[in-house]
């Protein structure tokens, strides 16, 4: 169980030298090991979201897969959503709208949404609907964030 | 039965107030570094150093221990120490906040179970170890022997044994008041019901965590990931421990949800504390998902047998409840409020002129419970419309009419019920529930959506409308206390002892402070969850924040504003302080834009101890400010619900759903509907889908987010809202009333009187959760 490996994970463009366990989770390696803290694990097993991170642009619930299985994938994190100081339509939206209370599956839902935004823009509101519903928020009721990652789609769409 | 307004000391309501700032839906404060990953939950929280605490849970509902082995455990490298029961026999059991109710205290929660165990998931022993994983492994090798005793998992059957000479019902809590029997042999007509409330909780999406260390240094112990009452838990730690409270600190970050159940004192917070200081180390624990829906708090389980009698015209004569609370397996920090407090709420908005209620407290051997979002009101919210349904039907009365006819007047407000809630004098400060009750009938459109309901179900539809109406508490007291600070830089400063879970206590204080004082409310920093910053904290529940907070932090703001104006009128301005007004941080001649001015930071800059023109004022630019109340505001409200049943799966579908509220004020309408629309949302969790469901050996069988089946965004429907601000509290300076509850209290009864209308059974649904399989039960006992 302690046999450790040494692994480079690329986490929003940079290099993380970490030595882990391989049942280390991912977001347990983002938190702990990278000192990424923006990755919320709700449920550990797969069905909050919380956790939801970018992995090679694809949504990934970051405490159903292991650390090592990262290893050469390029990793998106919250921390790495805005560009600089400017932010992510869908994180000025997100306050805009009032779409996060506690803020804790807040990262989830962005890194969710912006997966999906950045692939395809022109998604139905029917699907985005879909979309939300992958993720749990105990907070706002969804309203909220349905209302807003429709809002920061009709920008990323006019762009 | 009138009432004298509730005396107090607080200033009347100032009309002239400046409202830049309340009223309006700003932008919150909070959210930046949310929306950035730079929150700051419990799990992000390390020092170097640190051990990490796992707990080793029962994995019997009720037995004694026989032994417990952890020499294997120990002998795993990377594990540091193993406690149970003995290594903290010091440590006396948790106890609960001040309570009248006697009786209790056999019943109080050891930290790590001493002799029996009594239920599953209850800490039996610990193991430190310098990882989290290898904690858990090493929990895994702790061997616990248990003795299996029977179970006691129901609360309305025969008590059981809680230990030898203590049976498991701690405590029946009557109330009464008016002539029950002599209106029952009077009545025209008597309906009985038998409902019953499934256990569920407020299941934030972080679970629980805490970080303890000692500074031996000083002799200070921190303790991180604090919430909800951090002063009462410093203060209870500090005795458990046997220390001075100036020794402990608690410290509140980011908090991932609270909904009543995070932040009450449980077993872990006391054992990182009790750990860092006997291992020399920072002990970190974090509660996983299964731990959390076994070991925190929870809620709401109880069953009725209500009784109304009525007068022909369907008004109520009186209403006479025994029910029975389960409690699960100890007495937590909350005592009996959840039941006092249902037993209190029953009557609801209306005139009931007599009423008897015997509430049965009752252990049985499940996850202890405590308070969830609206405790008690959604059980009492649920029992009395349900009964007014059951009157409706009863006599063929319209279920609107019934309630407009058993409505309490505007013209009786306040309105003082011989009764106590929560250990006050209930007093039901003012309301137009009538009002309301019309204002949402036409805004929902009932008339018209019932016609239209009405020709759905017509066509073979299983589609219905429902409505429940409601009384909150909100605003509880006794009293609150915050500091207001403007430093040489004109930025403000707001301490205070309460806690945020996410609610937006920032903003929303910000913004009272801002208008009040006469700057932008982003200039406002909200200090709270911290023991070390000020002296008194009453903490974050009851819907109390805005009602008390707010005020203490306006009349704080306006003793600062009166200091800032009274030096800068005499010693800077050549004026006097009626002639001033400050505005965006300046103070300026009213009405004279081209007058010289001054800054905030100016004056305090010149208020700093020894400045010449300080002289002889106290030092700072700075002000406490205090509020009181002896009784709570009462906002009020009305739910309106469209549901459609699938006949073939049980399945309900909210179609509309409307929540009426008269918040007296609202401060940030914006938050106030994201108040509302959450809480609705957990509702509809617990009329349709939130069950902690247990089996015969009291084995509990949601322990994890596939069978706690919580709603998603294709359940919730988009919530209609309608705010009034028609009843403000005559109890407070700006008229406030609490939102935090207001969303969640009717779910469960509107829901019910909406699946009753879609199936055409009047009184079907008497049990929460609705589920599929309930429901199918229901419609095919019709057949």
């Amino acid at each position: 169980m302690s046999d450790k490996q040494d692994l480079v994970l690329e986490v929003n463009g940079k290099n993380y030298a970490v030595r882990v366990e391989p049942r280390r989770t991912l977001v347990d390696a983002l938190n702990d090991e990278c000192g990424l803290t923006g990755t919320n694990a709700g449920c550990e097993h797969g069905v909050c979201g919380a956790c939801t991170v970018l992995v090679d642009g694809e949504p990934v619930r970051a405490c159903l897969m292991f650390a090592v299985q990262a290893r050469g994938r390029r990793i998106r994190t919250i921390e790495g959503l805005a560009r600089g100081d400017t932010l992510h339509p869908l994180q000025r939206a997100f306050m805009a709208h009032h779409a996060l209370q506690c803020g804790y599956c807040t990262p989830g839902f962005l890194m969710l949404a912006a997966g999906v935004l950045e692939r395809d823009p022109n998604v139905s509101d029917e699907e985005l609907l879909q979309v939300v519903s992958s993720n749990l928020c105990r907070c706002t009721g969804y309203g909220n964030i349905v209302a807003a990652i429709r809002a920061a789609a009709a920008e990323m769409r006019a762009k | 039965m009138n009432a004298e307004p509730p005396r107090g000391t607080n200033p009347p309501r100032d009309p002239t107030a400046d409202s830049r700032f309340i009223g309006r839906s700003v932008p919150r404060l909070e959210d930046l570094p949310l929306v950035t990953g730079r929150g700051r939950y419990a799990a992000g929280i390390s020092f170097p150093h640190q051990l990490h605490m796992r707990v080793v849970r029962s994995a019997h509902a009720h037995g004694t221990i026989v032994a417990i082995d952890a020499s294997t455990a120990l002998a795993l490298p990377g594990c540091v120490a193993v406690w149970t029961a003995a290594d903290v026999a010091a440590v006396p059991p948790i106890d609960f906040r001040a309570t009248r109710v006697k009786g209790l205290e056999p019943y109080r929660q050891p930290v790590l179970a001493r002799e029996r165990v009594r239920y599953v998931g209850e800490p039996v022993a610990l193991v430190f170890a310098e990882d989290a994983y290898l904690a858990e492994d090493a929990a895994d090798l702790v061997a616990v022997e248990v003795k299996a005793l029977p179970p006691v998992v129901a609360a309305d059957q025969e008590p059981g044994v809680f230990m030898p000479g203590q049976g498991t019902e701690p405590t029946v809590i009557r109330k009464n008041y008016g002539n029950v029997d002599a209106a029952f042999r009077a009545a025209h007509a008597v309906v009985e019901l038998d409902l019953a409330l499934g256990r569920h909780s407020g299941v934030p999406l972080e679970t629980r965590g805490a970080i303890a260390r000692h500074d031996a240094a000083r002799d200070v112990i921190e303790l991180y990931g604090a919430s909800k009452r951090p002063h009462q838990n410093r203060d209870l730690i500090a005795a458990m421990l046997g220390r001075s409270p100036a020794t402990v600190h608690l410290y509140e970050s980011h908090v991932g949800g609270g909904f009543g159940v995070r932040g009450e004192l449980y077993p872990e917070d006391v054992l990182v504390c009790l750990a860092a200081l006997r291992l020399g180390r920072p002990v970190k624990w974090i509660e996983d998902r299964r731990e959390h829906l076994m070991a925190c708090n929870h809620s709401r389980e109880q069953r009725h047998r209500v009784r109304a009698a009525v007068d022909a015209g369907g008004r109520i004569l009186a209403i006479d409840d025994r029910f029975f609370h389960d409690q699960g397996a100890y007495v937590r920090t909350t005592g009996a409020r959840v039941m006092d407090g249902t037993a209190g709420m029953i009557p609801g908005p209306y005139r009931v002129p007599a009423y008897r209620v015997a509430a049965h407290f009752r252990l049985t051997n499940k996850t202890p419970a405590g308070t969830y979002r609206a405790p008690g009101r959604f059980e009492s919210t649920f029992v009395c419309e349900r009964l007014l349904d059951a009157v409706a039907a009863r006599l063929g009365i319209d279920r609107v009419e019934v309630r407009k006819r058993n409505f309490i007047p505007r013209t009786d407000m306040p309105y003082e019920r011989p009764l106590e809630v929560m250990e006050t004098g209930l007093v039901l400060d003012s309301g137009d529930y009538a009002g309301l009750l019309e204002k949402a009938l036409a805004r929902f459109g009932w008339d018209a959506t019932r016609a239209d309901v009405e020709r759905r179900r017509a066509t073979g539809e299983a589609v219905g409308l429902g409505l429940a109406c409601f009384v909150e508490k909100s605003g509880q007291g006794p009293v609150d206390g915050v500091r207001v600070t403007v430093d040489g830089t004109g930025a403000v400063e707001v301490v205070t002892g309460v806690a945020s879970m996410g609610q937006g206590v920032e903003t929303v204080i910000a913004q009272i402070c801002a208008d009040a004082l006469g700057v932008d409310y982003r200039r406002v920093r909200v200090v709270h969850g911290r023991t070390d910053r000020i002296e008194y904290g009453f903490g974050a529940f009851g819907s109390r924040i805005t009602v008390m907070t707010g005020s203490a932090t306006h009349a704080a703001a306006l003793k600062v504003r009166a200091k800032a104006l009274e030096l800068a009128a005499a010693d800077m301005l050549e004026a006097t302080p009626e002639d001033l007004d400050i505005v965006d941080g300046r103070i300026v001649r009213r009405n004279r834009a081209d007058a010289p001015s001054v800054t905030l930071a100016q004056i305090a800059k010149a208020l700093t101890p020894g400045a010449a023109i300080a002289k002889g004022r106290e030092p700072g630019l700075t002000a406490e400010g205090w509020f009181e109340n002896d009784h709570m505001a009462c906002p009020y409200g009305v739910h309106m619900a469209v549901v459609k049943v699938d006949r073939e799966t049980g399945g309900v579908k909210i179609e509309r759903y409307l929540v009426a509220f008269d918040i007296g004020r609202a401060v940030n309408p914006m938050l106030v509907e994201g108040q509302i629309a959450g809480g609705m949302a957990q509702g509809l969790g617990g009329a349709l889908f939130e069950e902690f469901a247990y089996d015969e050996n009291g084995t509990p069988q949601s322990v994890t987010f596939a069978d706690y089946l919580m709603p998603g965004a294709l359940e919730v429907p988009a919530v209609e809202f309608l705010l009034s601000e028609d009843a403000p509290s005559p109890l407070n300076p700006l008229g406030l009333k609490g939102a935090g509850e207001s969303g969640i209290t009717a779910v469960g009864a509107a829901v019910a009187s909406a699946i009753d209308d879609a199936i055409g059974m009047p009184g079907a649904v008497t049990r929460l959760p609705v589920t599929p399989q309930r429901l199918k039960d229901i419609l095919n006992r019709a057949r």
